[in-house]
Parts: structure tokens; sequence; C-alpha cells
């Protein structure tokens, strides 16, 4: 079995060492390398982009070349560097925040890694296959559909897109662990840094939001392979379906952006300004108010699909009452930075200018928030500069932010200052170029993802200048790849805190050894190294936080509830789909009165429910030792189990054999994604049940480790209530 | 044309949405000037400072002052949101089938161009739109294949054009002029240029197009109905044909006829409807300006101009190039 690898030992210190790393710290790495290298990647294809548009009729690449390069930048964006680099930055600062030895699962932590270069290759393999997906990084439907897009390039971005899925929620559920389980003594959950709590919140939102995307690209999958016809208007599909899906997915996504960025800032404008956060409980609510309210908002994407005058006015109200805990954020960072002793670091440049940009992003979110500007804004240049002053203006110069910041603490060597304000200067002026000028582009009527246009009056001039933007970012980018390159080979030495920092990190060594600290500072407040290096004005003394109790769950268990509420939400979403789809008029073909025998299914229904209670008594011998008892019990679970799965091989085979499969009907697409889902569900259950029996037997499970069975119940049962609900909306038809 | 369509409204519609486009901008400058200069004042203050500052931990009543005047803002500007999706009538409440008003327009998005049906007669057009102003007009905006959004800045909101949902806006222009249209959503290779030209008039210069393009419809039809016998006999002849007959022999034969309607001859709608094409001012959806050159330069080659869309190349020699559009300038 593989050990937490020791970064001193100098012959663990190739590359193979790190393949195999488990440690938080290098995975953490590897995260943020990953991003770099897609950061490039992306910025390449963005660069394209520009230089086609940089003057009017341009024909340096074909139109369905410019299709495919803004279809990855903007997955590649989202995918490969927003995820990677903030679960990189999570995966490295977390546990040494929180005082903590390591991630709560290091090897869950390692396969969460290795998924992305995985779905990095898929994706990128559809050039090899002479399509590239063109459809949009949203992928509308039925443009997205086979009869519109017939190569594989959209196949490649489904699974692409489904395998990097898989490790980000993985990945979110293991901090989401980490933060409830692994905090040190003294640490409570009201005295985690800021960064903690946001990227805590941010965690959750990854595990909730993925989902919907998983869904509906899964959906698309079985169109498209399977020959249904979920999006497919012309065979009773809707189109407007996976635009609802795909956006619950997309808006909360940029608040998986938006939220480490505010995580950052918290960190960083109070240390340069030599204070604490101001409102601490305040930047920390409006966070999780911010994850409950990002799901409300999707449909302010869609305001130009005629949804009617009431959705219209409800997402109006929701998207402007999310602007409010973003406003509580400025006003808490303006604060933090007033009467403060301020040290213009490039770190606090970035976050200075993070807070400009991202308050202009903000404000012309507002003016898309208003129906009717949307209306006539949505779709053109306009918006293009909107969510960029929000996701590069904001999220990506926090995250330079960042890197200045902590790169000390990950390397032990500083970055040059003076390279640093150099690029620094050409991002703030190249960003606004580029991005600024488009607001101008979009009232001057340019539509977004057109690979030529006109030579109208000014558009060449603005274009031009938008395009000359994007040289000093690219500009600005190297001189931070060469500043890393020579900071790491003779860069000064960075010390333990060389920024004066108040958090945990700063007081282990840079960088940190394999477990993290040799010895935990006091934790008696939210800043415990500057109660250490301020004795006299520690914050204990004057701002008293809840003393922590000890109370920590079983990681198992939170890991457990936290997938089981992830797939939830994908079993929701595919059931809605089966609502809306068998709840109208009439459906040519099989519908689930005529096809289904529900009494027989009943039955099976029956034979899966018992396997609760029996799954419920091998836990309770379990307990007690009884392992003959527990071997039983588990095993007639297992075989109940497969007995259902029995069943609905029984039953798909009789549908077969009646010509009706996935792509017969709309009925059928939907019994078949449902029923199938559930029946992998139980499928892997079966699984894990199985390799629980084996540990039975060889005495690795006792009463003393019941937790991670007790963890695999959790998982059962969960499978079991979702059965509870197909039954009853599918058999049953309680929506009828 | 105008360089900022999007502030030079020409319909009641466009007018009150830009009122409240200024009303927005006018309140985010505001906050934005307080903010930046919040943050630059503390910046200011706090740059020549090294000693350590006192520790403030802030406080709620100082968080909850700071917030209402955002709260009271968001409000107000929720409120005059919804006035205007209410009072402009925005999205038409009425059913397809009222018949208030005589003049409906019927859109149907292509990849990538734009059929345009009037409800008052039996025009078909493509990628040109011809309305009276004053008149209140329903649209009622489908697709055919993808979605696509129909969007003419200057007169009225985007309406999205989804298959299997269709969406109906007013469009009533006040003031003469043409105005550019354009698909507003992504629709595939050919999204670019997917643009129409919008022609308002007065309600008397509209009449008059009308009748004149009925009549000119007719006059197609029977000129197509009239040369027709004649083609035919003289390929059958293997004889010598006029430079028009020819032309209509291409049309036949190329398979031009499957995809596009001309009147008197064929019906189908894959391809933009090719009656009283000299009347038109674009070619292509908006890729090239029409003319009987650039239709030729578009027969010989559409892939050069519009790499992508559906129209085939032909491979047509010059000669048959100029047969074709002599044929389809006046048929």
């Amino acid at each position: 079995m593989l050990q937490p690898d020791d970064l001193v030992d100098p012959s663990r210190r190739n590359l193979f060492s790190w393949v195999c790393s488990v440690d938080h710290k290098r995975i953490g790495i590897m995260y943020m390398l990953l991003a770099v290298f897609f950061l490039l990647v992306g910025g390449v294809e963005a660069l394209l982009i520009r230089a086609q548009l940089a003057v009017p009729k341009n024909d340096l690449v074909s139109p369905q070349m410019f299709n495919q390069l803004f279809t990855l930048h903007g997955t590649t964006m989202v995918f490969l560097v927003g995820m990677p680099v903030f679960t990189g930055f999570s995966n490295f600062i977390v546990p040494l925040m929180i005082g903590a030895k390591d991630v709560a699962f290091p090897r869950l932590n390692a396969m969460s890694f290795w998924m992305l270069p995985f779905g990095a290759v898929l994706l990128y393999f559809s050039f090899f296959t002479g399509s590239a997906p063109d459809a949009g990084w949203f992928s509308y439907a039925p443009l997205s559909t086979k009869p519109f897009s017939s190569l594989p390039g959209v196949d490649y971005w489904i699974i692409g897109l489904a395998v990097m899925g898989i490790g980000s929620i993985s990945g979110a559920i293991n901090i989401v662990a980490t933060v409830m389980c692994c905090r040190a003594p003294g640490m409570s959950m009201q005295r985690v840094p800021l960064f903690v709590w946001i990227m805590f919140m941010q965690a959750i939102l990854i595990v909730i939001t993925i989902p919907p995307l998983n869904s509906a690209i899964s959906m698309l999958l079985i169109d498209r392979v399977l020959g249904a016809a979920f999006f497919e208007p012309a065979r009773g599909g809707s189109a407007l379906l996976w635009q609802h899906f795909f956006w619950m997915f997309g808006h909360p996504e940029v608040y998986v952006f938006a939220l480490p960025a505010f995580a950052i800032v918290s960190e960083v404008i109070p240390v340069f300004s030599r204070k604490p956060i101001y409102g601490y409980a305040f930047v920390a609510g409006s966070s999780t108010i911010i994850v409950l309210l990002s799901y409300t908002v999707w449909a302010h994407h869609m305001f130009a699909v005629g949804l009617g005058m009431g959705p219209n006015i409800f997402f109006a109200a929701a998207t402007l009452l999310i602007a409010l805990p973003t406003g509580v954020k400025i006003f808490n960072w303006t604060a933090t930075l007033w009467g403060g002793s301020i040290r213009f670091t490039t770190a606090m440049l970035f976050a200075i200018a993070f807070l400009i940009q991202f308050v202009v992003g903000g404000l012309t979110g507002i003016m898309f928030a208003t129906v009717p500007v949307d209306w006539q804004l949505t779709d053109t240049y306009f918006v293009v500069a909107h969510f960029h002053y929000v996701l590069v203006g904001g999220i990506v110069f926090s995250l330079f932010a960042a890197t200045y910041y902590w790169f000390p603490k990950i390397s032990g060597r500083m970055l040059s200052e003076r390279l640093g304000k150099l690029q620094f200067w050409l991002w703030l002026i190249g960003f606004n170029a580029t991005f600024g000028i488009q607001h101008l582009l979009g009232l001057m009527g340019m539509p977004r993802r057109v690979y030529t246009y006109d030579d109208n009056p000014g558009w060449a001039l603005c274009n031009g200048i938008s395009s000359a933007g994007a040289v000093f970012m690219a500009a600005g980018t190297l001189v931070l790849v060469w500043n890393i390159l020579k900071s790491i080979k003779s860069g000064a030495v960075a010390g333990d805190n060389p920024w004066e920092g108040f958090t945990l990190e700063w007081g282990t060594t840079s960088p940190p050894p394999l477990e993290n600290f040799e010895e935990l500072p006091e934790i008696k407040s939210r800043r415990p190294v500057w109660d250490a290096d301020h004795p006299d004005l520690a914050d204990w003394k004057t701002e008293k936080t809840p003393e922590d109790r000890g109370h920590r769950p079983a990681a198992a268990k939170v890991a457990a509830w936290s997938f089981v509420i992830s797939e939830a939400i994908f079993f929701i979403l595919l059931l809605v789909s089966y609502v809306v789809f068998n709840s109208g008029d009439e459906i040519e073909g099989p519908t689930a009165e005529t096809a289904l025998d529900v009494s027989r299914t009943g039955i099976f229904t029956f034979i899966l429910l018992s396997s609760s209670l029996t799954f419920w008594i091998a836990e309770r011998c379990l307990r007690k030792d009884k392992i003959g008892g527990f071997k039983l019990w588990l095993g007639l679970t297992i075989l109940l189990g497969c007995v259902f799965i029995g069943g609905q091989v029984w039953e798909y085979s009789g549908l077969f054999s009646n010509g009706i499969t996935v792509n017969r009907n709309l009925f059928a697409s939907t019994f078949f994604t449902v029923t199938g889902f559930h029946g992998l569900h139980v499928t892997g259950g079966i699984i894990v049940l199985g390799i629980m029996f084996m540990l039975g037997r060889l005495g690795y499970l006792t009463s003393k480790r019941t937790h991670v069975f007790a963890a695999v119940g959790v998982y059962w049962h969960f499978v079991d209530v979702v059965w509870i609900a197909v039954f009853s909306i599918i058999y049953l038809d309680v929506f009828k | 044309m105008s360089t900022f369509p999007l502030l030079q409204p020409a319909s009641p519609e466009a007018q009150a949405i830009f009122d409240l486009f200024i009303m927005v901008v006018l309140i985010s400058l505001g906050i934005f000037v307080v903010v930046t200069g919040l943050i630059v004042i503390a910046l200011w203050r706090g740059k020549a400072k090294s000693d350590t500052p006192k520790q403030e931990f802030g406080s709620s009543k100082s968080e909850i002052f700071w917030m209402t005047g955002p709260i009271l803002i968001l409000i107000w500007i929720f409120v005059i949101t919804t006035k205007l999706i209410l009072t402009t009538n925005a999205v038409p409440k009425i059913q397809p089938t009222d018949a208030t008003h005589e003049l409906e327009l019927h859109v149907t998005g292509h990849q990538w161009w734009w059929e345009i049906q009037y409800g008052d007669s039996s025009i078909v057009g493509a990628n040109e739109i011809h309305l009276p102003t004053g008149t209140k007009i329903r649209v009622k905006i489908e697709s055919a294949d993808v979605i696509h959004s129909f969007w003419i800045p200057q007169l009225a909101r985007k309406m999205d054009a989804i298959p299997g949902h269709p969406n109906y806006i007013w469009l009533q222009a006040t003031k003469e002029g043409v105005y550019e249209g354009r698909c507003a959503e992504y629709c595939g290779t050919q999204h670019t240029w997917m643009k129409f030209k919008v022609f308002v008039t007065s309600p008397e210069e509209y009449e008059k197009w009308k009748q004149e393009a009925i009549a000119a419809g007719k006059t197609t039809a029977t000129q197509v109905a009239k040369t027709a016998p004649a083609a035919q006999d003289a390929a059958s002849k293997n004889a010598k044909l006029s430079t028009k007959e020819a032309g209509r022999a291409i049309f036949m034969e190329e398979g031009c006829i499957n995809c596009h309607a001309l009147e008197g001859l064929s019906t189908p709608s894959i391809g933009p409807s090719l009656t009283r094409i000299s009347d038109r001012a674009i070619i292509g959806a908006g890729v090239l300006k029409n003319s009987q050159e650039n239709l030729g330069r578009w027969l010989k080659d559409p892939q050069k101009y519009k790499p992508g869309c559906k129209m085939p190349d032909f491979n047509l020699t010059d000669e048959q190039v100029k047969q074709l559009v002599t044929f389809l300038w006046s048929p």
C-alpha cells in the first residue's frame, strides 16, 4: 500500500513519486500546474479569437475553427483552469489553515486529481478525430444533438466533462470532510479563517451544482448515442429543458469561481492592511447565503427565451437579491482597508484591482437583472464584457493575488516583486483595454460568437483595441511564468512568515514538512499566528469566539452524506424530465400504463426495501461484534439486491421483446434512463456490499470500526429511497 | 445605419428599454463613484502608515446601517424593472387566433437565414422585412431547426426563435428608415451571417410596396408558366435556348428547385425564396450586397463567401452563372 511520501527523502523526489503522491500539498501543486498549463492553452485559444476579430472580414481562421476555438476556450477555462486552480489552492491551504496533517481522504484526493488530466485528454482528443466540439461551452440543444452536430466532437465534450465532474465532486467531498472532521484542537467552526469557511461553502456548492450538469449531459449522450429525443423538438423533445438543466449548473458554477476569489481577498486584504477582517460573521454568513441563493437565479440566462411575465419577474428579483450578500462583502473589505496600514505588495495590488473590477462586473450584472435591458444587451459584446469583468477582472486577478501571497509558503521562495508589479500593470492595462471597450461594442450591436463582422463605423477601431489589450495580458502571463521559474531557481528564501500573516499556514516552515506542523501554535482565536506574534494585542483578549467543543463527525459518514445529496439532485432532475415528458396529453406508442407490470415490480420493490431492513440488522450485529450474524444478514442483503436486479433484467427483456427500447418514444427514453441509472447505483451498491462482506470475513470489520459500514449504509438506504420515488412516480403515477 | 443602435431607439418599446437602461447606468455610476471613492480614500490614508493600526473587528450596527442604501436602491431598480416588464406589454398576451391586428408577421429562423411571411398577403420573403410606420404589429417567431434569436436593436427586444416553442413580440416603428436586424443566438457555423434588413416606410408607401410585390409575384408566376413548355420543348429538341430559358433549365436540373421557392414553380423553404430577388438588398443573409454581379459571384462559389452554408458549390460555368442570374433577376 502507498504511504504518504516524504519530501525530505531525496530518493523520492523523482517524477514517479509525484505520480504516486497522496500528499495534499503535492496534489495541490499538481492541480495548480495543470491549471497553469491549461491557462496557457485556453489563453492561446483566446488570442486566436482576438486575432481573428482584430480586423473586419478577417479570414485567419475558418468559421468552423472559430466556433471550435470559443467552445474550447470556454470549456477549458471553466473546467480545466477555474475548477482545478481553486481546488489546488483549497487542497494546499485548507489543511494547513486548520492545523490538519492532510485532507480527510488522501487517496481519494489523488484519484480526484487524476480524473482531471484524464478528462482533459478526452476533451482534447476530439481534435484528432477531426472535429473538436463546436456547439459552444453551453452546447445548446438542439444544435448539440445528432441532426445538427453529427461529428463526434460533442460526444468527447460530454464524456470529458463527465469524467472531470466525477473528479470535481469527489475532490469537493474531500474538502467538506476535511473541514468538518480534521480541524486541530481549539479550531472551532467559528474560528476557521475566512478562506477555509468560504472554500467549505464552495465545496458544498460543487457537490450540489455538478449533478444538474451530469443529468443534462447523460440525457444528451443518450440522445446522441442511443437515439433518444430528450432535446430534439422535432421528435417531441424540449430545447428549453437543456437550458434549464444547464444553467442550474451553470449559474452556481459562477459562484464556484467567485467564492474562492472572495476567500482569497478576505485573507490578502486584512494581512496587507495589518488588521483583522471587518465583520467576519457577515463575510462568512453572506457566503452561505450566496450558496443558497445561487440555485434560484439560473433562468436569468434565459430572459430572451420567452419565459412569460411571472418567471421573468421572479428571476429578476432573485438576481437583484443575490447582489446584496456580495455588496456586504465589498463593504467589509473596504471597511478592513479603512484605517489600516496598507502595504502595496503585488498580492495587495491584485486584490485592490479585483475589488474595483469586480464592482464593475457586479454593476453591469445588475443591468442584466433588469429584464428589459437584458432583452437588448444579452448575447452582445456587452455581456462578454460583463462576465469577463467578473471572471477575469475579478476572479483571475484574485488568483494572481493568491499566487503572489502563497507562493512563498508553497515553494519556500519569494517571487520577485519587481516582476510582479510589471505583470500587474500589464494585466491591468491589457484587461481593461480588451474588455472595457467591449461594453461599447455591445452598445454598437456587435453580437457574441461571430467569426467576423462588417466594417461598420467604429467596429474596427474598438475590436483593434480589444485585440491589442490581449497582447498585454499574454505578455503579463509570460512575465509571471518567468517570475516563477526564476524564483524557484534563485528566489530569495521566504522564511516561515514573510508577510506577517495571521493564520496557521504561516506558523509552519515554508514549504511545510510532510505532516505540516512540527508543533501547532495554541488556537484560541481566528488568528493564532497573530496571537503568537503579538501577545499583548492577542485577539482572544478582546474578541471572544466560541470555544471548540471538540466535536468531529466521522469522515466516512460526512463523505457518504455529501455523496448521497449530490446523487439525489442527479436523480431529482432525471425524475423531473420523466414528469415533464410524461404528463403531456398523449404520447404516441407505449406509456407507463400500457407497458409496465405494476404488481410484479411491486414485489421486487418490496424485496429491495426489505434489503434495507436486513442491512440494518447486519449493522446491529456488527456493533455487537456478532460477526456470524453480520455475515448472514449482509449476505442476505446482497442476495435481495441481486434479486431486484434480476427483476429489472426480466422487466427490460420483456420490454425489449415488445420492441420497447430507449429510442422508441419519450416514455421509453425517460423510463430506461431513470431506472437504468438506478439499476447502476444498485449494482454499484452490491459491489461495495460484497467488499464489506469480504472485509468482514477477513476480520477487518469489528464493532470499533463500524463507521465505514455505516457510511455504506447511508448509500444503500439512499438507493432504496430513490427507488421509492421512482416507483411512485413511474409505476404509481402519483403526478397524474 | 446607426453607430450605436442600442442608444438610438426608434420604437416606443425600444425607447422605454433605453430609458430604463440609462436610469440603471446612472445608478450604477453613482454606486461605482461612491465605492471606488471610499476605497481610494482608505488606501490614501493608509499608504504612509507603518505602525500597527487599531484592531477593529466590525460592528453589526454599522453593517446594517451601510446596507440600507443598497437595499433601497435594489428595491427601486426592481420596481422600475417590473413596471417595464408589465407596462410595455413586451410579451403580447393575446392568442395567436386573435384577429384584431390584421398585419401579423410570421418569422421563421433557418440555418442561416430568415423566412418572412406577411399575414395580410401571400408574400413570402427572406432576410428583409417591410413595415409601415405607426402600426403595432404582432410577430410570431419560430424556428425550423435550432435556436435562433430575432433582434432588431432599434425597434424591439430580442426574442429567441425556438423549435417547438413559438414566441410572440410586438413591433412598432415610429420613424421611417432602414434598420439592421440579425440572429443573436449562436446557431452553428454561419451564425455570423444571419442578418436581415427592416424597411420602415409610411403606410401609403408600404401599401404600394405590398401591391407591387404581389403583382411582381404574379408576374413571376405567369412568366415561369409561359417559358416552361417552350423551354422543355427546346431542351428536348436540343435547340438553342435563350439565356433566360437556359437559366430556367439550370434552375430545374441542377437542383435549385429542391431547396428554393420560386412563385409559380416551386415552394420548398430549405433555402430562401428567390421570387423577386432583384428587389432584395442583401445576398446570403448579409454576406454580400445584392446586385447582378454579386449574385453571379455567389452562385459561382457560395462556400467562398459563406463557408459551411447549406448551399453547395454546383461548379457552374461562367456562362451558366450568367444564364441563371438572368433568369432569377427577371424570370
